[in-house]
């Protein structure tokens, strides 16, 4: 059923504490500052959170991390210049890491969302990364045998909602929103935009309404800037 | 840089490449029409020395094709950046794509080139460049695996030497690795390098012999035959 509500308070509410939640972004680009502001708000804890990082700066991802409510980050790249929270949870063991390779960070979110129930990659075969884990050799490679991630909720950012919930994104801000809104049980999507059904092409649709829960608009005028000249690695 | 007419030397130049003049080289090196991605870090430098008559397509691995230079002034805008979160600019005919497709070019042999950084590179093409293994360093991987596995030619560009003065060219990467047997091409300060399950045969030298070369590296070496 698909619901729009009129602020992020109302579109995060009833994410229970241990939830397993999906937050798009890759750095700032595509991360939904208000619905996470919103998620520490609303003080769910215990949860384990999907994102490519780990929080940046004091915003954000950082200040769940920050405020003690995320027990597991599974993540591709928790180390960056400016993510000085996720550092020192780690540092004092107060935050599980499962690192996984961004590939299969995304294709193991890809697969909850289109029913597999896994798949063999040559990604990390001979690695640290693929200790314990079954492996075959296929078509002559090494591949290991990786899990699809499932989650509760997701809570993403694209430009503009239709009616239908149907999402379209902009530039690199893109990133993981498409495959997390069909891994999650539930899917918030906060938009700059709510547009009349019937004006996006059908043609250029990206993420079609079926994926799609709860829409709140959050302008791109009130909306923190994504992004930063910030060198990082 | 000067050519040495003696037929017998494969040292090309008489002092050891400066970054810039190794990104120059590789950026010559590769093929035109190419679809390549640029590893964070002096992979990055390779873009500059790209001509338009390559018409090189440049991946970024939060999704997309036709990455153009660092965004500048008026240009910066959040929603575009690259895999090291710089804002760029794209260029006519760029695409987006979402990070599954992003990634599905790479592990799908669909990118010609990648060019990486590296801590080690073993003889026989193993990379290490994700991790030092150090007590208490936080591990992050990013898509350096993806993108070894995945390309279909893996370059690295890279100091010969350690700050301690020891190869990174070695028989066994004592760092985690972060491919198998991957690396086809390492391009160094002093000489570029083939690697293969055959081992290292060395193409050309900078500022040193073939000799003087193999003093430094603890693997043999062997002249390359020309192409």
């Amino acid at each position: 059923m698909l619901n729009f509500v009129d602020t992020v308070a109302d579109a995060v509410a009833g994410i229970k504490d241990g939830s397993t939640v999906m937050i798009g972004g890759f750095g700032n680009a595509g991360q939904p500052f208000e619905l996470i502001d919103a998620l520490l708000e609303c003080g769910a804890r215990d949860l384990t959170v999907v994102n490519n990082n780990a929080g940046q700066g004091d915003q954000g991802l950082a200040l769940l991390i920050k405020e003690g409510r995320v027990k597991k980050m599974i993540c591709s790249f928790p180390r960056q210049s400016d993510s000085w929270h996720f550092d020192a949870k780690y540092k004092a063991g107060e935050i599980e890491l499962e690192l996984v390779p961004q590939g299969n960070l995304a294709e193991r979110i890809r697969a909850a969302g289109a029913g597999i129930g896994g798949f063999f990659t040559p990604t990390g075969y001979g690695t640290m990364l693929a200790e314990g884990k079954e492996t075959r050799i296929i078509d002559g490679r090494g591949q290991v045998f990786e899990t699809p991630i499932h989650a509760d909720v997701a809570l993403i950012k694209a430009l503009k909602a239709d009616g239908k919930g149907n999402l379209v994104y902009r530039k690199t801000a893109r990133n993981f929103g498409p495959i997390m809104a069909a891994a999650a049980k539930r899917t918030i999507v906060q938009v700059s935009e709510v547009v009349p059904t019937g004006s996006l092409d059908p043609e250029n649709v990206v993420t079609p309404g079926i994926y799609v829960n709860t829409v709140v608009r959050v302008a791109a005028s009130e909306s923190r800037t994504a992004g930063t000249n910030e060198k990082v690695a | 840089m000067s050519i040495q007419s003696n037929e017998t030397s494969i040292q090309t130049s008489a002092t050891p490449l400066g970054r810039d003049d190794l990104a120059r080289l590789v950026a010559r090196d590769i093929a035109p029409g190419s679809f390549v991605n640029l590893g964070i870090g002096q992979p990055t430098l390779v873009s500059n020395y790209l001509t338009d008559d390559q018409d090189i397509t440049l991946h970024t691995e939060n999704g997309m094709l036709g990455m153009g230079p660092a965004a500048d002034g008026d240009q910066i805008d959040g929603d575009l950046i690259n895999a090291g979160k710089i804002p760029v600019t794209e260029l006519p005919g760029a695409s987006y794509f979402h990070h599954a497709d992003s990634f599905a070019i790479m592990r799908g042999g669909h990118l010609d080139i990648c060019v990486l950084g590296a801590f080690q590179v073993s003889a026989t093409g193993d990379l290490a460049n994700w991790h030092t293994g150090a007590p208490g360093a936080i591990p992050a991987v990013g898509g350096a695996m993806d993108l070894a596995t995945g390309a279909k030619d893996v370059f690295v560009m890279m100091t010969l030497l350690t700050r301690e003065g020891a190869s990174k060219i070695v028989d066994t990467c004592t760092y985690p690795l972060t491919g198998v047997g991957c690396v086809t091409r390492v391009y160094t300060d002093k000489a570029v390098f083939l690697t293969g399950p055959e081992g290292v045969t060395v193409r050309e030298t900078f500022g040193c012999t073939l000799e003087e070369l193999q003093e430094l590296v603890p693997v043999p070496l062997t002249a390359a035959r020309a192409a």
